[in-house]
């Protein structure tokens, strides 16, 4: 069970029982979906954006497991309020993050409330599940409608 | 008929992974419905061929060749005795069932299929046994056709039966749902298309591990499974059709072996099987197959089956006394696997949190989208249960799943 802990920290169970920003902005001016065929997941982001890409507000609707609803939720915390520039960044450092070597220590203070997703780096077929998201979320910032994860993370 | 025909322990033995352990506990492997364990028979078998008689099949003339060439095609008989073929030369050696139903796609129906066509399939099948269909109807501007399922997961014959007409140039059906377990009533079935002269395919991926299968006296046309969920080694399947049928048939894919004679003018093909068989084969994967067999023989398929309806009671039963558990595939006639949901609790969730407990189920959509779609769900768990479970598989099944509702809850 210590284990299982690692992985599904109370902040990640919390957030999949009670997402925040669940919702469809109405007046949304991007959106994507992300969608993992592997799994079946789908998501939809839509943000509000300003002339400078910073977003001023985000939401997030769609079905999927605790891991990606809980970090749909968490970066739709995160992302308000943050510039294209810092949110491409943090995703970067956010995916090194859940790929690194599990025998690694896994330190990531600049990464904040997003670090709970580190017990990820032992379960590399869940990886695409934390970082569903997040792909949606720069789609949207680049403006691409649909997004589907076929790559390996 | 008796339970106790099959000495589960002395199964268990037989499989040597069963002695690994997974995630540092011991191995309860609930994913057979997926692909099954191989039993060291058929590890045997492919070891002594590459160790002691390997060569390529039909085509040496040293002692080595023959041997080869000689179990290879022992095996082939050995198959059509197995699903009561009426000829050897009946059964073809491919890679997996979707190999088989793709050969079936280009080779037989390709020709047959107009514009306007139909082909009939049902609301429970396999993505192998739709997207072929999808794409020869898309090309010839054909239409596919769905028999609807009800509820329990069960066909209904009286729609699929409206859904037969005089445009419907091939019926393909899955023999067994790999998501429900539902055995589908498809000598009914067969018969149906039968008196309208509608050939008829059965993806037997799924039956063939656990019913006795006679293709003769189901009256199908053609049948095709896959040696890996049948104990056997991976890249290996057959795809069964009739002889005429297949005498007919262009080849599927062209090259070596499947010839008869080659010049620049003009090439004519070998009969079948070999018509189909371009290339060579997976003869380690064919030697595996016949272990298989051979092994499965060796329990007897009542006895298989016998046992496995004894512990899918069990699991059923078991699986329904935890709340918020929801099972889909009611079928009275159902194979021993349990496709089901936890309230507040996603399949790949359940997925991970039973690899920690050391047990092994499936999680996804199953390759069967459209099933997903018709019980409103994206993803499903799925235990499914083989020779070499247990009640005390059941058993950690079962306290895993409450340790996930723990959790979650």
């Amino acid at each position: 069970m210590d284990d299982l802990r690692e992985l599904y920290q109370t902040t990640i169970l919390d957030h999949n029982k009670s997402p925040r920003n669940f919702r469809e902005l109405e007046d949304a001016n991007r959106r994507a979906e992300g969608y993992n065929p592997l799994c079946g997941d789908k998501l939809t982001v839509t943000l509000l954006v300003d002339a400078d890409d910073r977003v001023e507000d985000v939401g997030f609707v769609g079905s999927g497991c605790a891991i990606s609803t809980a970090s749909a939720s968490i970066m739709t915390e995160f992302a308000k309020g943050k510039s294209r520039a810092e949110i491409e960044e943090t995703f970067e450092r956010f995916h090194e993050l859940l790929t690194g070597s599990p025998s690694e220590p896994a330190e990531a203070p600049e990464l904040g409330k997003l670090a709970v997703f580190a017990g990820v780096r032992e379960y590399p077929l869940r990886v695409k599940c934390a970082t569903l998201a997040w792909h949606a979320l720069k789609a949207a910032l680049e403006n691409r409608e649909e997004m589907t994860l076929v790559k390996t993370e | 008929m008796s339970v106790a025909s099959l000495d589960v322990e002395s199964v268990r033995r037989d499989f040597p992974i069963l002695s690994h352990c997974m995630r540092g506990q011991p191995l309860v492997y609930l994913d057979s419905a997926s692909s099954a364990q191989k039993p060291r028979a058929v590890l045997d078998a492919m070891d002594e061929l590459y160790t002691q008689g390997y060569a390529n099949v039909h085509r040496g003339l040293y002692e080595l060749a023959e041997w080869a060439t000689s179990h290879y095609e022992g095996v082939r008989d050995k198959v059509a005795r197995f699903i009561g073929a009426a000829d050897p030369r009946e059964i073809v050696f491919v890679r997996n069932v979707t190999e088989g139903i793709n050969l079936v796609a280009h080779s037989f129906v390709r020709e047959r299929l107009g514009s306007g066509d139909e082909i009939l399939i049902s609301a429970m099948e396999h993505h192998a046994n739709i997207v072929p269909w999808q794409i020869l109807c898309e090309q010839a501007g054909a239409q596919l056709r769905v028999a609807p399922i009800d509820d329990r997961g069960e066909i209904l014959v009286e729609e699929f039966e409206k859904l037969l007409s005089p445009r419907t140039r091939l019926v393909a059906l899955a023999h067994v749902s790999n998501v429900l377990g539902t055995v589908n009533p498809i000598r009914e079935l067969i018969a149906l298309a039968r008196e309208r002269e509608i050939p008829i395919l059965i993806d037997g991926a799924q039956g063939v591990p656990h019913l006795p299968v006679d293709v003769q006296e189901l009256g199908c046309d053609f049948y095709g499974f896959t040696g890996h969920k049948l104990f056997g080694p991976t890249g290996v399947g057959v795809i069964w059709g009739r002889l005429p049928l297949l005498d007919a048939m262009p080849p599927y894919q062209s090259g070596g072996d499947m010839i008869e004679s080659v010049r620049f003018e003009k090439t004519t093909f070998a009969p079948p099987p070999h018509k189909f068989e371009a290339g060579t084969p997976n003869i380690a994967g064919v030697i595996g197959l016949g272990a298989a067999i051979d092994y499965v023989n060796g329990l007897g398929i009542r006895n298989i089956a016998a046992w496995e309806h004894g512990l899918l009671e069990y699991a059923t039963e078991a699986l329904e006394s935890i709340g918020k558990l929801r099972i889909y595939g009611k079928a009275k006639n159902k194979a021993a696997v349990l496709s089901f949901a936890l309230d507040g609790v996603h399949p790949h969730d359940i997925g991970t949190v039973l690899d920690q407990e050391g047990v092994a189920i499936r999680a996804g959509h199953h390759c069967a989208q459209p099933l997903m779609e018709r019980f409103g769900v994206s993803a499903m768990a799925r235990a499914s249960l083989s020779i070499y479970n247990t009640r005390d598989d059941v058993d950690r099944l079962v306290r895993a799943l409450h340790k996930t509702l723990e959790l979650f809850g």
